[in-house]
């Protein structure tokens, strides 16, 4: 430690690299594991917890799981059945859609995910047409595409649809309805008008004050009685019709949030060179308002994809109330835990995914974002 | 909307913007006493006064951003009531610098300025484009032209605000302290801008601390406190031979650095 | 175009180029249309309900339910009438929610502490906790407790048992606290005790505001509040009995006896809300800028204070709304009962009553009314909160 310090004449002192704990490995290790007795000690017990929670996690579900099979004879190792999943991988993708018909729901999901990426890769030019694309011309495509009965496909009732393939339609259909009523709603609500602002406040903060679940058994339940004589909603278009009333309100709160982020300035100027109401919201207010509450938008999507699980309670066959559905079966009983677990890694994988996106996004605008 | 293509004609020998008794509060709050003024045709005034003195709401009256409850604004020969279609007369003929610039961070420069034109005044989009880079290289930064404000300087940017403002052709222009927001290096290409407007003839009512501007510019110089005016002047006898004391003490506190 | 005195407000324009008449006529029209599409909906139901041959009205609530609960805090069996299911549902929902905010809260507050520990391995632990449970559906984790992991415990017999606490398939088994005569006492002490600490705390705040003397209030208010209590437990010769769960045959009888589906909801309502909570108590302190930390150092505080002084009373006002709501949506996510058919108000209420009577519109109707309330409640509170904190900052 005694070392005798060079003396430099004032104006040489090279730079000499820091003492060895403070960089590189050890460093790294010093400051941010065993910094101090309590630090060390959490280190310690972190250790043990992840050990003791990853270990036996791993030897279960890869170690020693049966992946390949046909029935429940094929797992006899001990560990996960993956040969469950395995088996019934195409119902919990497709639900009980024909298998001849499959390449419509997947000709549907490619179309979706290339305007997904038309809307989302920030280098893809033309946004504002890809939303017009996404919130109109697509939804009537994948109307016809899966549900058929015309162009020469043969119709497929929308009881047979399930597994993931339903999830996705609920939540993507249901936002894709919600949005244009959730931004007339926020504009409702800001409005200057005290009947039209009451009327979006009181819808607002009903369909946000309850449940969906309630939603959805009254969708389910008073919806028939409220249609005249002779009209009849299935199952899904009355969850759907659910699903969207409650989004709507949810759009428009984090509308609002956008819009109550544009500073006064923008109004004024755009009053200012003449523009119209409606012209100002177009052209100046909204554009900016809305790249402002992307991050909002797909975590409401992400709430709303999460939520969707809730169409099991009212017997729809969504992902997870096909696998518990499965679960019942009595040549497979006993592996829920793999069933489940399958169901959280397809959710999480979906759900994650779009938490991340929104986040990126976020950071993106706090960076680019000047006045 | 047959007449939004027409300019508004020009009214003979009426003054630019008549302000006739005018009155405003906020609430409880009376912010605008009993204003009376006349502005010219090609007329240059400069508005100063201490914060709070209501100089910004005077002039945002003008182009109804603020609503009068008293009184009269008659622009162009055209009485600011609450009829939308007055309005819409007046604002395409009034055009409006902002303290904070105002420009929409979504939209390109050259976007910023040809918006107005080609949803208000209906202009094809080319001749907009041209009008947009004429008046560009007014204020000389045509180069600029395809960058988001947020790419520019301060005083770059209010430049651009006010070639956006020039592109709507307005007989009339309000500046609400265009050089308050601004680093010290950027006032003077801004100041020179707005002179080389006043070299035009353009009608301007300028709320305003530069007192340099006011000197060379300025036809008549306005001084506001408490929500009246307290005295016009030309410029030589507001600076040099102030009437009122408040004049003299406003004078007096600015000029002191 | 002349103009009159100065005097007169500014001239009014004709009838369609008013602005504020224009709104009017729009605003009318929409309420127009919605009362159109009201009385539309309203004639729908009444000549489908005719059709059905149900009555509307309140009546069926007197009527005897004939069904059983799982579950209830209040006396009931199916001889009681359709109303006290609404009530026994109301009380459950009501339980599950008190105790998922208490253990969400805790939870919460542990893994949002940890995941801005120094210590990596820590941090990264909270991290996945966060991450996990946060981007899974509530009602999968409510299916995985209830219908992978409880089946794994073991059998009565069996119970895993931590003290007098034995949990096993059949639900979680507590003591339950006997009441002799006497234990008012007790209570009467406590409240005592709290009372006291408040006046010491403001004679306290007085002082030091005249004089400058800190007092140790802290300290001295929960040595009043925890030997009080005690003395008077103590002087009324120790009036509280424990009724201890026993196994009995293949069942444990005495004691609070937790049911499975009420385990499994509490369960997954903390683990799942607690993540949400996490991230908040984390936003919360991180929104205070370091800057703040160094000030208080500067300044003298030494790190508690500076926490208490400064951090927290900050973070507070970042968090305490976001946690409300987090309250809020744990309540409402309550109502994912039926899934497992745990007797929550949506199962017991909107769920078998309806069946049972068809009374669609009535049931649904309070049931929404009663998350509305509730909501409406929660949200009126927050805007006070942040009405109050607004006025604190200027």
């Amino acid at each position: 430690m005694a070392e005798t310090a060079t003396v430099y004449e004032p104006g040489t002192h090279p730079d000499l690299p820091p003492p060895a704990t403070e960089v590189g490995v050890i460093g790294w290790l010093r400051q941010n594991l065993f910094s101090n007795w309590w630090n060390s000690l959490l280190t310690v017990v972190g250790l043990y917890l992840a050990w003791a929670a990853f270990a036996p996690l791993i030897q279960w579900a890869i170690l020693d799981a049966d992946w390949v099979g046909d029935t429940r004879d094929a797992c006899s190792s001990g560990g996960a059945c993956w040969v469950f999943v395995n088996v019934r991988i195409n119902q919990f993708m497709y639900g009980f859609y024909p298998l001849e018909e499959q390449w419509r729901v997947n000709l549907t999901g490619i179309i979706f995910a290339l305007s997904l990426a038309w809307l989302m890769v920030p280098r893809i030019p033309g946004k504002r047409y890809g939303a017009l694309f996404v919130l109109i011309v697509f939804p009537i495509i994948a109307y016809y595409l899966l549900g058929g009965g015309s162009f020469g496909l043969p119709e497929v009732e929308t009881t047979r649809w399930g597994g993931l393939m339903l999830t996705l339609i609920l939540a993507t259909a249901g936002i894709v309805a919600a949005f244009p009523l959730g931004i007339l709603l926020a504009l409702g609500r800001r409005s200057q008008m005290p009947i039209v602002r009451a009327l979006s406040i009181a819808y607002i903060e009903l369909w946000r004050g309850v449940p969906l679940i309630t939603v959805l058994f009254m969708s389910s339940v008073m919806l028939p009685l409220f249609l005249p004589e002779g009209v009849y909603f299935d199952k899904l278009l009355r969850a759907l019709i659910g699903i969207f009333m409650f989004q709507a309100a949810y759009i428009a709160e984090v509308v609002r949030g956008g819009l109550q982020a544009i500073p006064k300035g923008q109004y004024e100027a755009a009053d200012a060179l003449g523009l119209s109401y409606w012209k100002k919201m177009r052209l100046v207010i909204l554009p900016q308002a809305l790249k402002l509450v992307i991050p909002g938008i797909v975590n409401t999507f992400n709430e709303l994809f999460k939520d969707t699980t809730l169409v099991l309670i009212i017997g729809l066959m969504d992902l997870l109330a096909i696998i518990k559905t499965s679960l019942e079966d009595p040549n497979w009983l006993g592996y829920s835990i793999e069933g489940y677990v399958f169901a959280g890694v397809v959710f999480w994988i979906f759900c994650f995914g779009m938490s991340r996106y929104s986040m990126a996004i976020e950071r993106k605008l706090h960076t680019g974002h000047k006045r | 909307m047959s007449d939004s293509k027409k300019t508004h004609p020009v009214p003979e020998g009426l003054p630019a913007v008549q302000m006739q008794g005018v009155h405003k509060w906020y609430g409880e709050f009376h912010v605008l006493k009993n204003i009376n003024l006349d502005v010219d045709r090609g007329e240059r005034i400069v508005i100063c006064g201490p914060s709070g003195s209501g100089k910004s709401t005077m002039i945002r009256c003008i182009n109804r951003l603020e609503e009068h409850q008293k009184g009269h604004i008659i622009v162009d020969g055209t009485e600011l009531t609450s009829d939308v279609k007055n309005i819409e007369i007046i604002r395409r003929e009034v055009g409006m610098v902002f303290q904070h610039f105002n420009l929409f961070p979504h939209l390109t420069v050259l976007e910023n300025c040809t918006l107005a034109p080609i949803w208000v005044r209906k202009m094809p989009k080319a001749e907009a484009e041209e009008t947009a880079m004429h008046f560009l290289e007014k204020v000389r930064i045509p180069e600029q032209a395809q960058k988001y404000p947020g790419q520019l300087s301060g005083g770059q940017q209010q430049r651009v605000a006010i070639a956006r403002s020039l592109c709507m052709s307005p007989r009339i222009m309000l500046f609400d302290e265009p050089t308050s927001a601004l680093d010290p290096e950027m006032i003077k290409e801004v100041l020179d801008t707005m002179i080389e407007l006043a070299e035009t003839g353009m009608t301007m009512l300028c709320v305003t601390h530069e007192m340099g501007f006011a000197k060379t510019v300025a036809n008549r110089v306005v001084f506001m406190d408490g929500g009246e005016i307290i005295e016009t002047n030309d410029p030589h006898q507001f600076f040099d031979n102030p009437q009122h004391e408040r004049t003299q003490l406003f004078l007096s506190q600015i000029l002191q650095h | 175009m002349s103009h009159k005195s100065n005097d007169e407000a500014p001239a009014a324009p004709s009838f369609w180029r008013d602005p504020r008449k224009r709104q009017w006529i729009f605003q009318i029209l929409v309420l127009a249309l919605v009362g159109l599409l009201f009385a539309y909906i309203f004639h729908n139901t009444l000549y489908n309900l005719e059709k059905r041959g149900i009555s509307t009205g309140f009546d069926f609530l007197n009527h005897e339910a004939g069904f059983n609960i799982l579950m209830s805090l209040i006396p009931y069996d199916e001889t009681y009438t359709y109303g006290r299911t609404f009530l026994v549902g109301l009380l459950n929902t009501l339980l599950v929610s008190a105790i998922g905010i208490v253990f969400a809260t805790l939870i919460g507050f542990l893994v949002g502490v940890a995941r801005l520990s120094s210590n990596w391995i820590i941090s990264r632990l909270a991290n996945l906790y966060i991450e996990v449970f946060r981007n899974l559906p509530l009602l999968l984790q409510i299916l995985f407790w209830y219908f992978a992991i409880l089946p794994l415990l073991p059998h009565p017999r069996q119970s895993i048992q931590i003290g007098e606490l034995f949990l096993n398939k059949r639900g979680l088994y507590l003591p339950k606290p006997i009441f002799e005569p006497g234990f008012g006492w007790v209570l009467a002490a406590l409240g005592l005790a709290i009372v006291a600490s408040i006046l010491i705390a403001r004679w306290a705040h007085r002082r030091q505001e005249a004089t400058g003397q800190p007092f140790p209030v802290f300290w001295t208010s929960l040595g009043l509040i925890v030997l009080l209590p005690w003395l008077a437990y103590g002087l009324a010769g120790f009036p509280l009995n424990w009724d201890l769960p026993e196994l009995r045959g293949f069942n444990f009888r005495g004691g609070i006896g937790v049911i499975p589906e009420l385990f499994a909801l509490a369960l997954a309502l903390s683990i799942y809300t607690a993540a949400y909570i996490a991230e908040i108590v984390r936003s919360g302190i991180q929104s205070v800028s370091h800057g703040q930390t160094e000030a208080a150092y500067a300044l003298g505080l030494k790190p508690g204070q500076t926490l208490r002084l400064v951090i927290i009373p900050q973070a507070m006002r970042v968090i305490i709304p976001q946690l409300t709501s987090q309250y809020l949506n744990l309540t409402k996510n309550s109502s994912l009962a039926p899934a497992i058919g745990y007797p929550d108000l949506v199962a017991v209420f909107a769920g078998t009553t309806l069946n049972q009577t068809g009374q669609a519109v009535e049931i649904i109707g309070m049931t929404m009314g009663v998350y509305l309330v509730i909501s409406l409640t929660i949200s009126a509170f927050m805007n006070w909160y942040n009405k109050r904190m607004a006025l604190v900052e200027r």
